[in-house]
């Protein structure tokens, strides 16, 4: 398990950055959290617990969620909305050969222009998380949330 | 004076449909004259995949249109689907989406039981309670267990896909389909054992026929969806064609991707980057397979409730679960075949980026519905326009027309404006 006080630090501050830079806007912010090969996916609980493999977004490198910074900036049309996330502290599972297990529960606030603000998505991050010479990385973010509906589209990376 | 912007009934300009009175999308008394005469009549309405339900006693619990209905798979291998509503008191009992149920469904307010078929078999107190010699209570001597089952619905399964009908005296499923859509249906749907890849659901704040019609609307994906054109996806020398049953209901879009030339040189939209590539290809790393006859993309409408999307290699069944005129739960099934490769099968799972609620060229679909019916709301006086090509309805070898929306309301007022 984590020993000292500097790794757990170093955990919390890894969420803590990850949630500041998605609801920044600035989205050339959020592949850099990731190995160059890793795993990110938003996928419902449904899919996640029945064993199908479909997920909503479902990326295997940093080159892809690249790829999907350039969509949202260049290609899909939407309606503009900030976004503001609210994750509790880590649970952390176990750490194994330098490789961190923890999830987190979190809360995607939605407020489009001239809109209330709304619960826009609910559910947890089960994540495996690397040291590397730039700091803690994750290998795998996998996004399974609880909500049954997507308030029609969901653009931006939870 | 009367209002001019709130019209009391639906006004069409001529006999035509190349102007739709946006009314036709906001007002509460023609949705349910709708979900009466289309969802709850004589359409057949996509409900499941069979491969959702292998074994006896497997169900699903989803919808038509608004009321809520559960697939299930009998002892005898026959799939039934019946509605979730108790004969007693009306209760919606199944709260499960999905699960195995082998011996029968049991409403929990009174723990009415009923067969997979949908007969009533229990019920308690039936014949009373005996007490100090005497019998008191219980069901009338009129009650009849025959005459309290749940509603049951027709059935129709082709290919591994499961329709069903509130009206029993509907046409056959091949009829209602018509030999060309039902050419596509089967393509697709050609005898191979599907396999379940999972589920997207969203809920898209725009009147239901919305995303008909945007599925019928063969001139936005090269416009709308600049992720398509940005990639070489969408090209000005793709060959297209647009076909329709013969009651303009259902359609397909049929596009053949063109190799002839130089993209830049056939590519007359200003989005696209000849030079722009994606920086990881996997998503659109496109195989041809055998079925396809050719045709890289096959989007077909079996209206009013489902789209089947063969786009390159990703698979969907697509069901409209509308919710009030102005919203409709859109569900997305994405499969696979049993016999794909698992290259394969990361494929389609790969390509499914592209689609859905949140993908590359579906999530701008739910946006732009949405800004449609708020504005419509705000103007029901007003008309859209389905102009492009004509005013004719008929199959084109292109995709320069909007002749598939104008089909589906010519079909639409024949059916609305019947006086039955």
């Amino acid at each position: 398990m984590m020993t000292n006080f500097n790794d757990w630090m170093a955990l919390t501050r890894l969420y803590a950055d990850y949630a500041s830079a998605v609801d920044s806007g600035n989205w050339n912010l959020w592949p850099e959290f990731f190995t160059e090969q890793c795993v990110y996916r938003v996928q419902p609980r449904e899919n996640f617990e029945r064993g199908f493999p479909l997920a909503t977004l479902a990326f295997e490198s940093k080159q892809m969620l690249e790829d999907r910074v350039y969509g949202i900036q260049e290609t899909l049309f939407h309606d503009p909305y900030y976004q503001r996330h609210i994750v509790s502290a880590p649970l952390l599972h176990k750490v194994d050969d330098g490789r961190i297990y923890s999830e987190a529960n979190y809360v995607v606030i939605r407020t489009k222009l001239s809109q209330l603000s709304t619960v826009f998505n609910a559910g947890r991050y089960l994540d495996e998380i690397v040291a590397t010479p730039d700091g803690l990385k994750f290998a795998s973010r996998l996004v399974i949330y609880d909500s049954e509906m997507i308030p029609n589209s969901l653009i931006y990376p939870i | 004076m009367t209002s001019t912007v709130f019209p009391e009934t639906i006004e069409w300009e001529n006999e035509g449909t190349s102007r739709i009175p946006l009314m036709a999308y906001t007002d509460e008394a023609i949705y349910r004259k709708e979900l009466e005469r289309f969802f709850y009549g004589k359409h057949w309405c996509y409900v499941a995949l069979e491969a959702e339900i292998p074994n006896p006693g497997d169900f699903v619990r989803t919808s038509i249109g608004e009321r809520s209905v559960i697939v299930v798979r009998g002892k005898d291998g026959k799939v039934n689907v019946i509605e979730n509503a108790c004969a007693h008191r009306g209760m919606a009992f199944c709260r499960a989406r999905n699960g195995n149920q082998k011996d029968g469904f049991t409403c929990p307010y009174h723990q009415w039981n009923y067969s997979l078929e949908g007969d009533l078999q229990g019920v308690p107190f039936r014949r009373g309670v005996k007490q100090d010699g005497k019998v008191h209570g219980g069901m009338p001597p009129d009650f009849s267990m025959q005459d309290n089952g749940l509603t049951k619905l027709k059935v129709a399964t082709r290919g591994g896909v499961i329709f069903a009908s509130f009206d029993h005296e509907i046409e056959s499923f091949e009829d209602y389909l018509g030999p060309t859509i039902l050419h596509y249906f089967d393509r697709t749907f050609n005898g191979r054992q599907l396999k379940i890849l999972g589920y997207n659901r969203q809920r898209i704040p725009g009147n239901w026929k919305l995303m008909q019609e945007n599925i019928k609307d063969s001139y936005h994906p090269g416009l709308l969806h600049t992720w398509f054109v940005t990639f070489g996806i969408w090209r000005a020398d793709n060959h297209s064609a647009l076909k329709m049953d013969a009651h303009h209901r259902h359609a397909a879009m049929i596009t053949t991707r063109g190799n002839a030339l130089k993209a830049s040189e056939v590519s007359k939209v200003a989005s696209f980057k000849e030079d722009m590539r994606l920086n990881d290809a996997r998503i659109l790393d496109v195989v041809m397979e055998p079925w396809w006859d050719g045709a890289t993309t096959v989007m077909t409408t079996i209206f009013p409730s489902a789209i089947l999307q063969q786009s390159v290699n990703s698979l969907s069944m697509r069901q409209i679960q509308p919710n009030g005129f102005g919203s409709f739960d859109f569900v997305w099934t994405h499969f696979a075949f049993e016999d794909d490769s698992e290259e394969m099968i990361q494929r389609r799972l790969r390509q499914a980026n592209l689609f859905g609620p949140a993908g590359f060229v579906s999530a701008d679909d739910g946006e732009v519905i949405e800004f449609s019916q708020s504005s419509f709301e705000t103007r029901p006086s007003e008309q859209a326009l389905a102009v492009l090509g004509g005013h004719e309805i008929g199959d084109t070898d292109h995709m320069v027309s909007e002749t598939l929306i104008r089909g589906m309301y010519r079909y639409w007022r024949e059916v609305m404006e019947a006086s039955e």
